[in-house]
């Protein structure tokens, strides 16, 4: 925490700050209390609405489909990081006839939204005759979106590494390849995991989108479980609990992140980047 | 080019409304985003620990979540009329205080680049926190965190896509016109991504431009 812009507060500042504090207290309580209100007033407190969640064939499927959801994760994250160190290693290469069209496609696939690739790949390639199910139309979206922008966070970290390193292996007589390979990219991964486990939480999150095209996940399960008459249409229940499903994956994965980096500060092979390097890494971030 | 020719005025409503809610949500989550940075640094614990909540439950829940939850779930609660409370107003509420997090976040970043001696000096010539933080750490803050916001903001335009699967007659609604007039919808959606690429290109090289220009030399 930055305390660098208050002072520690004297006794005037003292009394204004608890006064605040209760202001702050008052308008916090007031909203959740008026919320809390509005769900006793629409009955999203009834027994009924939250009956669902005893019964153990619910709970099955429910855990079916965060299975699937992880899976629709995992292979997408495998493949993303697969296809985003090729398209790096291509970005970076001297041939122009490598680099032009990798920096096309990264580009290309980092403007589409997500959700036109999803709709194009289950809903548009049909029409040429690919079929394809919407577990691939999901994963292969994934992949290409999520994998250009992990080419870029490579190709940043790489460029943001000190020239010495690849200088110092040429010297030492290493091939392009063994340079890459061997040199540059394991320090790269290093100093990048920070971003790109975050990277891999917004693959996590986009995973939901196969909402949109009926891919068997946690929200679409959410949006059938809601939808059920002999429950009340329990809503508003059912997308609390699998809003806390998600937060509770994706908080997971960053204190990953957290425990890497603090390790990492910590190993001998650890190297900093310079500052170019670092805000590339924070613009890159953000999306 | 038939299908972009003979549905023009679909295209064009339909990146219409794209625009007007990249527009109306960027104006929302920079103000609100901004706040809740103001409140994340400042001297009150309670204000403090209200936003960094806030900013975790909101960056770590999928928007399509947010969108299911404000388009399905929240009307269920009555808190507004249903009839003010339409889909397109359920977009907008959705993608604002989905964004804000993570602009809450890159404005954070960009107060914590700015040199202690500033806060220092504002404090030393009496300027109260509220002052100190408007007219001088803000300011510079901003500036550095061009790059990031720029990127913010071209995910939240990406991010307006999603309304389509929640009832708005958006870029990505355009596909489900098309194939109710039995138009071909492969063609119809390569159309919609180009012009998304033409969107976001000039919005990168603006990104470029402004970091260049107003960067802080430190």
């Amino acid at each position: 925490m930055s305390s660098v812009l208050f002072d520690v507060p004297g006794p005037k500042a003292r009394i204004r700050h608890r006064l605040l504090a209760v202001v702050g207290v008052v308008v916090v309580v007031g909203i959740v209390g008026f919320v809390a209100y509005r769900f006793y007033d629409t009955g999203q407190f009834d027994a009924k609405k939250w009956d669902w969640i005893q019964y153990t064939t619910i709970q099955q499927d429910l855990l079916t489909a965060l299975m699937n959801t992880l899976q629709a994760f995992a292979a997408g994250a495998v493949l993303a990081l697969l296809f985003g160190a090729v398209f790096a290693a291509g970005r970076l290469s001297e041939h122009a006839w490598l680099r032009g069209p990798s920096m096309v496609i990264v580009e290309f696939f980092r403007a589409v939204p997500l959700v036109i690739m999803l709709f194009f790949f289950y809903y548009g390639l049909p029409t040429v005759g690919i079929k394809m199910s919407p577990f691939a139309a999901v994963v292969l979206g994934l992949t290409l979106y999520n994998g250009s922008v992990l080419a870029e966070i490579f190709r940043a970290g790489i460029l943001s590494l000190p020239r010495g390193q690849s200088e110092a292996a040429y010297a030492l007589g290493m091939r392009k390849t063994q340079v890459m390979i061997q040199v540059l990219l394991p320090q790269a991964l290093r100093a990048m995991l920070p971003t790109i486990i975050s990277q891999l939480v917004v693959l996590l999150k986009d995973t939901a989108l196969g909402f949109l095209i009926t891919y068997e996940e946690l929200l679409r399960y959410a949006g059938f479980l809601g939808g059920k008459f002999e429950f009340g249409r329990p809503l508003i229940p059912v997308s609390i609990v699998v809003a806390f499903m998600y937060i509770a994956m994706c908080l997971l994965l960053t204190a990953l992140a957290r425990y890497l980096e603090k390790r990492n500060r910590r190993s001998k092979k650890h190297v900093e980047l310079d500052d170019t390097g670092k805000t590339e890494a924070v613009a890159l971030a953000a999306d | 080019m038939d299908v972009l020719v003979n549905n023009l005025p679909l295209f064009l409503s339909g990146f219409f409304t794209t625009i007007k809610l990249f527009l109306i949500s960027a104006v929302g989550s920079l103000v609100l985003g901004t706040i809740l940075a103001m409140l994340r640094v400042s001297p009150v614990p309670v204000f403090r620990a209200a936003a960094t909540v806030y900013v975790t439950l909101l960056r770590n829940t999928p928007l399509t979540l947010v969108f299911f939850f404000f388009a399905f779930a929240f009307p269920l609660l009555k808190i507004v009329s249903p009839d003010s409370f339409s889909y397109f107003v359920a977009a907008i509420t959705a993608l604002i205080l989905y964004t804000s997090a993570f602009i809450c976040e890159v404005v954070r970043s960009g107060i914590n680049t700015v040199p202690v001696g500033q806060a220092e000096a504002s404090r030393a010539l009496g300027l109260s926190f509220g002052q100190m933080l408007s007219n001088v750490v803000l300011p510079q803050a901003l500036r550095s965190v061009v790059p990031p916001l720029v990127s913010t903001l071209i995910a939240l335009l990406k991010n307006t896509t999603i309304a389509a699967g929640f009832s708005v007659a958006e870029a990505g609604a355009i596909r489900s016109t098309l194939s109710e007039r039995g138009a071909d919808t492969m063609v119809g959606l390569l159309w919609v991504a180009l012009f998304f690429v033409v969107l976001v290109i000039p919005m990168t090289l603006l990104q470029r431009s402004l970091e260049k220009r107003w960067s802080v030399a430190r």
